[in-house]
């Protein structure tokens, strides 16, 4: 790439490189989601093979979207909107370069070792535990470059989106180094460092907060700085978004039971799992009104402006996740709701919906500043990839309501002697349609971002073009 | 101490907490320092190329506070 693009006082190029590798990530990520979709659709493109197989290729597809699509655009994002925010630049190239390559590192090895059949088996923490040393190298370097630039800041003020991605940066460093606490019994293969219940909690209060922190407080973060500069006004309250953070991040800690309702998990543990989720719903909602009123006055600007409309569907699908979340980790709910289709629902309407629409939102607000221009290369395909993202996220979790809903009474029902109504199968059989439904969905969601890749390449390919000149007379 | 008397105290130290952050953060005195921290995504605005609506940056322009955050 062109050195004419350097900014005087920022370092964008390793924000250009974990911008480029979001796109690329994302398609991969979301092409893997689509392809086990069609598995589930027709098992035969499991190919009869081990590494193609289905339990191979899901947590290749869940660490692809989630740490290489989802970490990449919020190393890229936190990077520069600290340096903005704080008006000075990255306090290393050295290390802010070592966690780029170190973090795509921990990703090739990923895409090697899953399909291989190397797991811990944890949920969202499969890597084994040479990789494991190797992401918290990574994220401690991370950690000292975020934190060192706010500590060289030359503004007064810490902006609130730092705050987000200072919480973010600083669980997930926790949450990864106490879950994968492990015992290697040699060249990867480990035992977890906790046993039975214990382990399970360990697991689940890792897996939930890498939701509540990863997904939701690093992607808030992106949000308290790229819609008000999208929307070109300031936040709707900062004075809310103290008190949306500190409670944010104090009740989320708290939630992870709720994964294992139902279990041997001792009761009062899961109530407070339940409470605590339930509590979730008034931070959360006070964030996404904040996002979302700091529009009012500008609501015609979505008429115009496909970058904003990503922006404010985000917070829309993240406003109806939150409830939704609440509502299902209610025991008497969770108790129809849980193992079925529903929470796959759930988790897309959050990942697809929230996730992936503020993380394409900004993008479209970055990646042409990154490379020296003001706009994207095609307006116009902005908007085609906002209907094809809407269309897709609302096909996948409409189709996984019904079948989810659908298979919980299915279970459920009982003969007047007791006995099971329905086999597994019929169950299976009945959710035939939904998965073909929730494969279409995420067709359109790929798709989508197949537009986004050409539109990021074109915009690209311009800035080159038009600094080109520019270079020779200089 | 029993545990329903730890649990009480508990509560109300975390109720005590969240009391401290909302009065702290609505305070008058700190309204300034948050309204210019609110601007600090639009103060480095003058190394984006094109001129563009500044309305966030200055100081005394109509910026939402005045029609729609009433709790001041």
């Amino acid at each position: 790439m062109s050195t004419t693009f350097e900014h005087p006082t920022y370092n964008y190029k390793v924000v250009r490189q974990f911008a480029i590798m979001t796109v690329v990530w994302g398609i991969i990520g979301m092409g893997l989601g689509v392809f086990i979709a069609a598995q589930l659709v027709w098992p035969e493109l499991n190919f009869g093979l081990p590494w193609t197989s289905f339990g191979r290729l899901r947590p290749l597809h869940t660490n692809a979207v989630i740490f290489a699509f989802g970490g990449s655009a919020l190393i890229a994002t936190s990077y520069y909107v600290v340096q903005r925010t704080c008006q000075t630049r990255l306090i290393s190239d050295g290390l802010a370069a070592f966690t780029f390559w170190g973090w795509q590192a921990v990703i090739v090895l990923a895409v090697i070792t899953l399909p291989m059949g190397y797991t811990t088996s944890k949920e969202y923490a499969e890597l084994e535990w040479p990789i494991d040393i190797l992401i918290t190298l990574v994220w401690v370097a991370y950690a000292i470059v975020f934190l060192g630039t706010i500590k060289q800041r030359k503004t007064s003020h810490i902006y609130v989106a730092n705050w987000f991605y200072a919480a973010f940066i600083l669980t997930v460093a926790v949450l990864h180094i106490v879950n994968s606490a492990e015992v290697p019994v040699g060249f990867m293969k480990s035992y977890s460092a906790y046993a039975g219940a214990i382990d399970a909690m360990a697991q689940w209060w890792y897996g939930h907060n890498a939701v509540g922190f990863l997904l939701t407080a690093g992607f808030l973060g992106m949000m308290y700085y790229f819609v008000p500069k999208q929307a070109e006004r300031p936040i709707y309250s900062y004075r809310l978004s103290i008190v949306h953070f500190w409670a944010l991040i104090t009740t989320y800690m708290w939630a992870g039971a709720h994964h294992l309702h139902y279990t041997a998990l001792p009761d009062w543990a899961q109530s407070l799992g339940m409470i605590m989720s339930i509590i979730l719903l008034a931070p959360s909602w006070g964030g996404m009104i904040n996002g979302m009123m700091t529009l009012s006055g500008a609501w015609h600007k979505l008429r115009t402006d496909p970058t904003l409309r990503f922006l404010v569907v985000a917070l829309s699908f993240y406003g109806m996740s939150t409830f939704e979340g609440p509502m299902m980790a209610v025991k008497t709910v969770n108790a129809l709701s849980h193992y079925t289709d529903w929470t796959i629902g759930h988790v897309h309407s959050g990942a697809l919906g929230w996730v992936a629409m503020i993380t394409i939102g900004s993008m479209y607000h970055l990646i042409p500043r990154l490379f020296g221009g003001q706009a994207m290369y095609s307006e116009k395909l902005i908007a085609v990839h906002f209907w094809l993202a809407t269309i897709g996220t609302v096909l996948y979790i409409t189709a996984m309501w019904v079948n989810g809903i659908m298979q919980g009474l299915m279970w459920r029902a009982v003969n007047a002697d007791g006995t099971l109504m329905y086999t597994f199968v019929e169950a299976l059989e009945a959710s035939h349609p939904g998965y073909v439904v929730r494969w279409l969905g995420g067709c359109f969601f790929v798709a989508g971002m197949l537009l986004m890749a050409f539109n990021v390449y074109m915009t690209v390919k311009r800035s080159e073009r038009e600094q080109a000149p520019v270079a020779q007379t200089a | 101490m029993d545990i329903g008397t730890f649990r009480g105290i508990t509560t109300l130290l975390i109720m005590i907490a969240f009391l401290g952050v909302v009065f702290w953060a609505y305070s008058k005195r700190r309204k300034k320092d948050f309204d210019e921290a609110s601007r600090l995504p639009f103060a480095d605005e003058n190394d984006e190329a094109i001129s563009r609506d500044r309305s966030g940056t200055q100081e005394k322009t109509p910026s939402r506070h005045d029609e729609g955050d009433k709790n001041s």
